[in-house]
């Protein structure tokens, strides 16, 4: 472990945690234009973090210290998240920790608070929020567990700085198996950022909503930070996606005069993948609660017969 | 990895077949259903060139070239034609549990996978690894063709399971020989125009393509 290993390692924390409501602001931007609206331009997420730290928070009477404290679990759970994967370089400190069943497992620790928060209140719409969420989250896990064995197998290792050198730097290799993978990895993200197939990220309306509906008791700098946490997540799964897919520009073990290219190409493929994100939600249509399972379930084969693909074709 | 590139490509192709085979079993909508099978025939063509391309096989440019024209041109055209004159352009299947289906499907893949691997190990063809996904895509068909009961998936099922065998037949020997081949393609065809007419025939008798209202024709 190098000084400048640990300066790229803070420099990474501090680009995820600036550069998450961006991607926010870039889809949503997106989707006014496909929508043919202006939009309200990519920093609005900024000032809408802005504004809600100026607010007074208001609590409810019944709110127990779970409650206060699960913004705070919220946001260090997504940003470790996002700080963990390796966005442009392979070269850091953290870089044992970077296990994917732990990144996993980290998302599961951020579900469980913020639904357990959901339900402290005792309002209807919580519970009903806290559960839509689990069932979501307990469909989605394993799919994402299975999408991330697939590049595991590939790689022979489940941290994802071994995913990513493999992929990244070795000869380039057509994988079928990862074909599989990417596309049931989108499904989960879908699903788990609370996208439209699966969840409405801008609805109210309390028969659809499912993120919202959990969140809807906080308020100012709490609810500032809940939406920090899930443009960190988005933000996460997005750059999770980049390294198991779409590697190649990262910057490799000790090259760091590749990184101003490494950057560059982490923003233009962040920005292609939002924009195609946009895209997908645009032309699909947000489906009912009941047809969840059937779509986690798909994304789910799909990653088992990544799996099987891999041992067929690979092997 | 010792696979040359374009052996990843035919594997490649083989998995995307694979994945249409299975997009097409839970697909509900008719119209969609035509262009996944339109697609699995533009994959399927470019996979065969591809395969007569690294194996020198130059029989096998004229059967992806009929693949392309037949099944990803001609086909398609006359399904929609078909729908559009039927009025079920629109329509949307009820499916029984699609979770259910799948999960048989991906029984079936193994099944499949399994079974084409003793075969495979002795073939010395570059595709030879995509027998199994051949063989899954027939099954997968299959399973298709037994869990829809309207008349225009079950024939779409049909001509993918005739996909699937054509895909097995090249990567197992290289393909069939021409005649064989123009043989299969011309009664596909004529296969097609005849349920074409067996449509409005049943559309006729039931006022309905539904295939479940034929069961009433059993003698108890």
């Amino acid at each position: 472990m190098t000084v400048s290993a640990v300066f790229y390692q803070l420099f990474q924390n501090v680009l995820v945690l600036l550069a998450a409501p961006l991607l926010m602001g870039w889809i949503a931007q997106c989707r006014a234009w496909l929508q043919n609206r202006r939009g309200a331009g990519v920093l609005q997420p900024y000032r809408n973090l802005l504004k809600l730290f100026h607010k007074d928070a208001v609590l409810a009477h019944d709110a127990s210290q779970l409650f206060l404290f699960t913004p705070y679990i919220l946001f260090a759970c997504m940003w470790l998240a996002a700080a963990l994967v390796p966005v442009i370089a392979t070269d850091m400190p953290l870089s044992s920790a970077v296990d994917v069943i732990a990144l996993v497992g980290i998302f599961a620790l951020a579900r469980v608070f913020i639904s357990l928060a959901a339900m402290d209140i005792g309002t209807a719409f919580g519970s009903l929020g806290a559960r839509r969420e689990m069932l979501v989250g307990f469909l989605a896990e394993p799919a994402l567990l299975m999408v991330l064995f697939t590049a595991s197998t590939i790689s022979q290792s489940t941290s994802l700085i071994t995913i990513v050198e493999v992929l990244a730097h070795k000869q380039f290799v057509l994988y079928p198996s990862l074909a599989f993978a990417s596309v049931a990895f989108v499904m989960v993200l879908l699903a788990e950022n609370a996208r439209i197939p699966v969840d409405n990220p801008s609805t109210h309306l309390e028969l659809t909503m499912i993120h919202e509906a959990m969140v809807l008791e906080y308020s100012a700098r709490h609810l500032a930070l809940v939406e920090w946490a899930g443009a960190l997540k988005m933000l996460a799964y997005m750059t999770m996606g980049i390294a198991l897919f779409v590697p190649w520009g990262i910057a490799a073990t000790g090259k760091w005069h590749a990184l101003p290219l490494a950057v560059a190409l982490m923003l233009l493929k962040l920005a292609v993948g939002g924009a195609g994100l946009a895209l997908l939600e645009t032309l699909s249509a947000k489906m009912r609660i009941f047809r969840v399972p059937e779509f986690m379930g798909t994304a789910f084969l799909l990653a088992v017969l990544g799996l099987l693909t891999h041992f067929l074709l690979e092997a | 990895m010792a696979i040359p590139l374009t052996g990843q490509i035919i594997n490649l192709c083989a998995s995307l077949l694979l994945l249409i085979a299975f997009a097409m079993l839970s697909q509900r909508r008719i119209l969609s259903l035509i262009n996944l099978f339109a697609l699995q025939g533009l994959v399927l063509s470019v996979s065969t060139a591809v395969v007569a391309y690294s194996s020198h096989q130059h029989h096998l440019y004229f059967s992806a070239a009929l693949t392309l024209v037949l099944k990803v041109i001609v086909l398609p055209a006359i399904l929609h034609r078909l729908i559009r004159r039927l009025n079920v352009r629109w329509d949307v299947e009820t499916m029984f549990n699609i979770p259910t289906t799948m999960l048989i499907g991906i029984a079936l893949v193994v099944f499949a996978f399994n079974l084409a691997a003793p075969i495979s190990q002795m073939a010395g063809t570059i595709t030879k690894s995509t027998l199994g996904i051949a063989l899954a895509c027939v099954l997968l068909s299959f399973l298709m063709m037994i869990t829809r009961s309207k008349a225009v998936p079950q024939v779409v099922g049909f001509l993918s399971m005739e996909n699937g065998l054509f895909f097995a037949a090249t990567s197992a020997t290289y393909g069939m020989p021409m005649v064989v081949e123009l043989g299969i393609a011309l009664d596909v065809l004529i296969g097609m125009f005849i349920l074409g007419i067996f449509f409005f025939q049943i559309r006729a008798a039931f006022d309905s393509l539904d295939l479940r209202h034929m069961e009433k024709l059993k003698e108890d």
